[in-house]
């Protein structure tokens, strides 16, 4: 009987001949990721639980990003406490303003293919992009690991995704997700693991994987993972060769098989407030809206700031109308600006902010007021998210959302490619 | 007897051929301009108490959203929106997320020889261009925005008669600083400060802003520099006209005044929490620093950009400051974008910022909190002007603060600039 | 654990997420204790007020859905919530749950023979909870995540480990 990616990982973790889902196991945990807002909770945990020094100073990885720039006077206590954790403990990797913890994880090759991999945050999914067992968990759960090392996890049963043929012109990563949440729901995949393939997968770049499994957790899915290939060995520069058995066995047992023929998709939106309320572009054409927002973990990078470039080369966003870019990572920043991305952006009116969680997150960077419509490229549109509970959220790909901006409504952003 | 560059305004603008400091006048307004800070209050006062129907002229009244952009609240996005809707339903100019309003007033409106009233203390700012600006409060900005008028005493003035040429590593901000130290928090009290002077006369439109932005800082009602070439040049590049190129008589009266030479000047910082507790850098001593703070309408423009980008090329900021540089408008953040400065900053470690008043205004944006110390080219150290009550602010230039930023303590820029 | 207690019920929907338990503006509050006055603010912000210990909260499905902010189920704990019993939870706001105390059951059908203000009736050792006349079945608590959640949860058991 053969095994899938999500278990094949595993059984390499623990040193495992066999596993069967929904059995309990213990795996040794290759990395941790902690950001800004909950640092204070684990270490406060950590300490409670009477631990003295980390299992290991290495693997673990501090990124500041939910309260950069800071917004209000309590934020700097969260870097304080962090900093001062850090030094005590030898952990170096930290990042204080460079971007947001899902893009600089895999970026900076904290984490590679076949890898075991926890955060503090529930889009800590997005690593099963290059092939990393990753998901997220609470901080009391992330103290406990701090201290040992280890982790206890049900082996999750998975779903399959397969999808094939050409995304027609004007659809994107961001589209198929948005179309397989809608199709399985807000809670289509609660405890299991999504695993995407088939050719069309195979062809999107690292960055639009990253999309996909971003938003695994928004079906309630505690990985979602994507068989490494020649791309993420490049992107991760690691050796190919051993880590050839990270794909899923022909003979794999799956939950569940969902076939998609991706010539048939289309530009689509999740309208307010779930994220599996999904609609197509076409049908929500007119639809007003006051601000966009293109960024986040799940469409920050270089090829979502691109792809609005070209949308928006010399044309202007409507009066009255914001824009908000905040590019993922500082890297992304750097190049964007270099490629003259960041420029035609400025130039139609975008209002660029540093590389954060920004809006995404609620906290600041655009927080909206009653009656406000945003569309956003981020992966949450929950009452109240961005502000005011009275305020209306759609989720779309960067192009969807760079249409609407130039025109203060959803548009098809097909006329504009 | 002579008249002032702001006297001779002051006169034009209330229909007299001579107006002397303390008389009372009304005044014809060319624009007047509000922002986020406060608009909220002026349209309350516009559509409830005023029940006003008409601003005087929909195109010299101007909205400009810069102290909360993007907004950190649905409190703030709230007043936002209620400025958008006045905006459209008047049809007024709005901007918003483009800059901070006294740098879009100066890009896009003001000419030599207006009157320029703003709901904003700044305002001073537009006698770098030769017009006479002045921040007002709620109740006097509501009524100019109805009637396009407003009293006001004729000022004294106060002369400043600058000579000399600066040293490397020293700038406008550092004069500003030390004029104000000298002088004092309230030494122009209502008064005109006019700067003046063969060096003055070779200032950039940049330089002549950061002098008269701060004049304010000295209690003055507006700073001013005389229009000449320069400024002609400045506006007509912007398809502009002057309206009135006003020049000081020789024989006009000022209260006094004031001589510095640009030689003898070096690096000097305001030491928390007074404006004009001005100091040299060099005797500073150790002050270890949390955050540092490029921008504002006093020094966020292209000038104090590229000094700061001069020290900062090729070198990493300290890990455990944070540099956040907010150019002061969508044009300089294009211009440095151009000149590679917004590349250097990235890469230095440095959090490149929409452009908005930001960590100057203490909201929104880079926040300090309790026991942090802020070195900063804003406006004012107040306490708590830029985050907890028990934080420390320190105003010095742009590369004062960036090299503060290297080295994680306030340091002395000159060695580190050509 | 103890094995018997009633409570009010406080019901709520489908997909109540963790932004709604506890908003991101909230979370750099200092303590659970001030972040508590928030909680359901955008959907309910009254119940801040009225949620009493020992009442229940019963939901739709996919309770907890959304971020892993442990701070939304260490709320719910802090105010001391009997229970909450709805028909699915999210993942990490489950595992998130039992390591903080705050005791999840699961019951499809409660949620639509229930109203706002009924007593329920939660009896552990039977796995049931009954309503007035009705008796639901709930999936039965494996006894060790029983014993986390009576001892408060997962931090006094690992106190416990390291000899504190």
């Amino acid at each position: 009987m053969g095994y899938t990616l999500t278990e094949k990982i595993i059984m390499r973790n623990t040193g495992r001949d066999s596993i069967t889902p929904g059995e309990l196991l213990n795996v040794n945990v290759d990395k941790v990721m902690v950001h800004d807002i909950f640092a204070p909770f684990v270490i406060e945990k950590f300490r409670e639980m009477g631990f003295e020094k980390v299992w290991n100073p290495d693997r673990i990885v501090f990124v500041y990003d939910h309260l950069v720039p800071t917004s209000f006077i309590e934020d700097f206590r969260h870097h304080k406490i962090a900093d001062a954790f850090a030094a005590e403990q030898n952990i170096k990797a930290v990042h204080r303003a460079d971007g947001v913890c899902h893009q600089l994880m895999p970026e900076l090759r904290y984490v590679v293919p076949g890898q075991v991999v926890f955060g503090t945050d529930s889009h800590t999914t997005t690593y099963g992009a290059i092939g990393a067992f990753s998901t997220g968990i609470g901080y009391t759960e992330m103290a406990a690991i701090f201290g040992t090392g280890e982790l206890w996890i049900k082996v999750p049963p998975t779903l399959k995704f397969n999808i094939k043929g050409d995304l027609p012109k004007g659809v994107f990563a961001k589209d198929i997700i948005l179309r397989i949440l809608g199709d399985i729901g807000a809670d289509g995949a609660t405890y299991k693991a999504m695993e995407f393939a088939g050719s069309t997968v195979e062809g999107l770049s690292i960055s639009s994987r990253m999309t996909l499994s971003n938003m695994a957790v928004e079906a309630g899915a505690k990985v979602g993972v994507i068989a490494p290939d020649e791309k993420t060995f490049a992107f991760s520069g690691v050796e190919g060769s051993r880590l050839q058995d990270l794909r899923s066995d022909s003979d794999a047992t799956y939950e569940k098989v969902f076939e998609y023929d991706a010539t048939t998709f289309k530009p689509v939106v999740a309208c307010p407030s779930n994220v599996d309320n999904i609609s197509d572009v076409e049908e929500m054409v007119g639809t007003r809206i006051d601000q966009g927002f293109i960024g986040s973990c799940t469409n920050g990078r270089l090829e979502d700031l691109e792809i609005a470039a070209r949308i928006l080369k010399g044309r202007k966003i409507a009066p009255f109308t914001k824009l908000i870019v905040t590019p993922a990572s500082r890297s992304i920043y750097a190049e964007a600006a270099k490629a003259g991305i960041i420029g035609i952006l400025v130039e139609a009116g975008a209002i660029m902010n540093p590389p954060a969680c920004g809006l995404c997150c609620g906290r600041s960077g655009g927080i909206v007021s009653d009656g406000e419509r945003v569309i956003a490229t981020n992966n949450r549109n929950f009452l109240g998210r961005m502000g005011s509970p009275k305020s209306e959220i759609f989720l779309a790909s960067p192009a969807t959302v760079a249409a609407a901006a130039l025109e203060g409504k959803i548009v098809d952003p097909r006329k504009y490619l | 007897m002579g008249m002032t560059i702001g006297e001779k305004i002051l006169a034009m603008a209330s229909g007299k051929e001579v107006v002397r400091p303390g008389e009372i006048i009304t005044a014809k307004v060319d624009l007047c301009m509000s922002n986020d800070g406060t608009t909220h209050l002026n349209i309350d006062i516009f559509e409830n108490q005023l029940h006003a129907e008409k601003v005087f002229d929909p195109e010299k009244v101007i909205f400009i959203v810069d102290h909360n952009v993007p907004s950190e609240s649905a409190k703030t996005a709230q007043v936002h929106k209620k400025m958008r809707i006045f905006a459209q339903k008047h049809n007024i100019p709005f901007y918003e997320g483009t800059g901070v309003c006294h740098q879009i007033m100066i890009e896009d409106f003001i000419v030599p020889g207006q009157l320029v009233i703003a709901a904003d203390s700044h305002t001073c700012s537009y006698g770098g261009l030769g017009a006479f600006g002045t921040g007002v409060g709620c109740t006097d900005f509501t009524s100019v925005m109805n009637t396009g008028e407003i009293w006001l005493m004729v000022p004294e003035s106060l002369k400043f008669v600058i000579e000399g040429n600066f040293k490397p590593g020293v700038y406008a901000r550092d004069l500003i600083l030390k004029i104000i130290g000298d002088i004092g928090a309230n030494g122009a009290n209502y008064k005109i400060m006019e700067f003046g002077g063969s060096a003055v006369k070779n200032f950039t439109i940049d330089d002549r802003v950061v002098l008269c932005n701060m004049a304010v800082e000295a209690g003055a009602k507006s700073g001013l520099v005389e229009p000449d070439e320069i400024a002609i040049e400045y506006v007509e590049s912007r398809g502009r006209k002057a309206k009135h190129l006003y020049k000081s008589d020789e024989d006009a009266v000022y209260e006094n005044t004031y001589h510095y030479n640009l030689d003898e000047l070096e690096p000097m910082i305001a030491i928390p929490h007074c404006v004009d507790d001005v100091v040299p850098v060099t005797q500073i001593g150790e002050v270890k620093i949390d955050q540092g703070f490029i921008g504002s309408c006093n020094n966020g423009r292209i000038e104090e950009l590229r000094a700061a980008a001069q020290i900062l090329q090729g070198k990493k900021i300290n890990p455990y400051v944070k540099l956040l540089i907010s150019p002061a408008s969508k044009a300089v953040y294009l211009q440095a974008l151009a000149e590679g400065l917004i590349d250097i900053f990235v890469e230095c470690g440095a959090m490149v910022l929409n452009p908005n008043c930001s960590v100057c205004w203490g909201s929104c944006q880079g926040v300090i909190g309790e026991g942090e110390t802020l070195i900063s080219t804003g406006t004012r150290n107040f306490k708590g002007r830029a985050g907890h009550p028990n934080s420390s602010i320190y105003l010095a230039s742009a590369a004062t603060v960036a090299a503060s930023a290297l080295t994680g303590k306030i340091t002395d820029p000159r060695g580190q600039v050509l | 654990m103890n094995g018997n207690f009633t409570g009010r019920v406080w019901k709520l929907g489908d997909d109540i997420d963790t932004d709604i338990i506890i908003p991101t503006q909230f979370l750099a509050l200092k303590s659970v204790e001030d972040m508590k006055r928030y909680v359901f603010y955008p959907l309910r912000p009254e119940l801040a007020e009225l949620i009493q210990p020992g009442d229940i909260i019963v939901a739709g499905k996919n309770f907890g859905c959304g971020s892993s902010r442990e701070q939304a189920p260490e709320i719910l704990a802090a105010l001391r919530v009997g229970c909450i019993i709805a028909k699915s939870y999210a993942r990490i706001f489950y595992r998130n749950a039992f390591n903080n105390g705050l005791l999840l059951l699961e019951n499809n059908e409660l949620y639509d023979s229930c109203s706002e203000g009924d007593q329920v009736s939660v009896d552990l050792k039977n796995s049931q909870v009954v309503l007035g006349e009705k008796t639901f079945q709930v999936a039965s608590i494996p006894e060790d995540l029983l014993q986390m959640v009576e001892a408060g949860g997962l931090v006094p058991f690992m106190r416990k480990r390291n000899g504190k």
